[in-house]
């Protein structure tokens, strides 16, 4: 079946640019910068779309791998939330912590790719 | 329940009469009213006072809940963790400007008869808030190699006010801390399990602190007004509490606050060790350089809470905005934070 256009990516997109380029510059005051928050959320769901679920399914991977059974994304990562709680995993627990970083630095590339700690895990890892 | 401009203008200059006639006279007027920030909690407004010649620049903070009988509505702007009220706020900021802090001059207390609900008047003072501009602005190059010192000095100040001489704060140590942080939490029902590894961590690490003192609770840069002479006003003292005093020393080194420049610990600006160079000069006492990254690393978690609380305050229909609906996606980056403070 071919993908009618605009896609929802292409939308989100138009929308994005459209407030942008047009009505902020128009603003001033709160207004002006309540529209820049819209602006970057709507870069946060344009950086979603495009690989959120992938990142979702790399976190499933990875939780299969470190809890050794199969199952869904939630399920796995309620087994995961019940044992921290319960005091059986910790951050000595091995593959625990790169697990968890991995997934985090997977959800800054979505939600602040600019943020300095992120740039800096970057750099680090190359 | 917002009050008119008009309305709060001649209550003010009705205030103004019975509090401050010494001053200003018996008629004194309230000229240029200005709302500056807006908030369920908190109110400011910028106004000039006149009478008998003089003309006093003034700042009213305020909790317009507190006019329409609400209890301020604790979870829409970070967690008031303490019920100080506006007059406990006062006098705090006033036991602190007595003890040497920057701080604005407390001028009065508003009270029942001035039917404005539950606030305080300060005079009002110059300089710079904003972070970004203290941490990149060359006017600031000089202020920016001594402000990590001038910092700790005024930590050790402050946390020489006797607490006796002070209305009855709420003690919240690091265990009531825990306690009520980990509930508010995991209220949400959205787990994040960085936040339970740091909760745990943090609870098996729990020391009692050497000694109690009045905490300012919300020490950072963006709550700090400069000028490039030094620290004009330490600002916001709703948070104040009784607490281990190096809490304010580890939420000032907490990555959120140090605004993009992460090699300088200190909000920014500086390093630790010039920071508690200044807390022990000015006679704080020794600092446990430990128990500052205890609280720096409790100081992340609680501002990723107050990140979901922002948001569930926009999620649950109690304060809709795009701004708090924008601030659950900061979580993440406490969640990185905490993962390179406890691995």
């Amino acid at each position: 079946m071919p993908t009618d256009r605009p896609t929802v990516p292409e939308l989100v997109q138009a929308v994005r640019e459209f407030i942008e380029n047009e009505v902020q510059p128009a603003l001033e005051g709160s207004v002006a910068f309540h529209t820049r928050v819209a602006v970057n959320v709507l870069k946060i769901v344009e950086r979603e779309l495009a690989t959120g679920e992938a990142l979702r399914a790399g976190e499933r991977e990875r939780l299969v791998a470190l809890l050794g059974r199969d199952g869904d994304l939630d399920e796995l990562a309620n087994e995961l939330i019940e044992g921290i709680r319960a005091g059986a995993m910790s951050v000595d627990t091995p593959g625990l912590t790169d697990h968890l970083r991995a997934t985090v630095m997977a959800k800054l590339a979505i939600d602040n790719p600019r943020y300095k700690s992120y740039q800096r895990a970057l750099e680090r890892d190359t | 329940m917002a009050q008119g401009h008009e309305a709060l203008a001649g209550g003010l200059t009705r205030a103004l009469a019975r509090h401050l006639e010494a001053t200003l006279g018996a008629q004194p007027e309230v000229t240029d009213l200005a709302r500056l920030t807006a908030g369920a909690a908190n109110e400011t407004w910028r106004f000039d006072a006149l009478g008998n010649g003089e003309r006093i620049g003034c700042i009213l903070r305020r909790s317009p809940a507190s006019l329409s009988g609400e209890a301020a509505p604790e979870t829409s702007e970070g967690a008031s963790e303490t019920n100080l009220g506006k007059a406990g706020e006062a006098a705090v900021q006033q036991a602190a400007r007595e003890a040497g802090v920057a701080a604005a001059e407390v001028l009065f207390v508003l009270d029942a008869e001035d039917g404005l609900g539950e606030g305080y008047v300060m005079a009002r003072l110059e300089g710079e808030t904003i972070p970004r501009r203290i941490l990149r602005d060359p006017e600031y190059a000089e202020l920016r190699t001594h402000l990590a010192h001038d910092c700790g000095r005024t930590l050790a100040q402050l946390h020489s006010v006797d607490p006796d001489r002070l209305p009855a704060l709420n003690r919240m140590g690091a265990a009531e801390q825990l306690t009520r942080y980990g509930e508010i939490y995991r209220a949400f029902g959205q787990p994040v399990p960085v936040f339970d590894l740091a909760l745990r961590w943090l609870a098996d690490r729990r020391r009692d602190p050497q000694r109690l003192a009045v905490v300012h609770g919300d020490f950072r840069n963006g709550n700090l007004m400069v000028g490039p002479e030094g620290i004009r006003a330490v600002l916001d003292w709703e948070l104040a509490h009784l607490g281990d005093p190096m809490e304010d020393l580890g939420w000032l080194c907490v990555t959120s606050w140090r605004f993009g420049e992460i090699d300088h610990p200190v909000g920014g600006f500086g390093q630790r060790e010039d920071l508690f160079a200044g807390y022990e000069a000015a006679g704080g006492g020794g600092v446990d350089p430990d128990a500052v990254r205890y609280w720096e690393v409790f100081g992340t978690l609680k501002w990723g809470i107050m990140c979901m609380i922002m948001t569930h305050s926009h999620l649950s229909g109690m304060a809709r905005s795009v701004e708090k609906a924008a601030i659950g996606r900061r979580v993440s980056e406490t969640e990185l934070d905490l993962l390179n403070l406890l691995t």
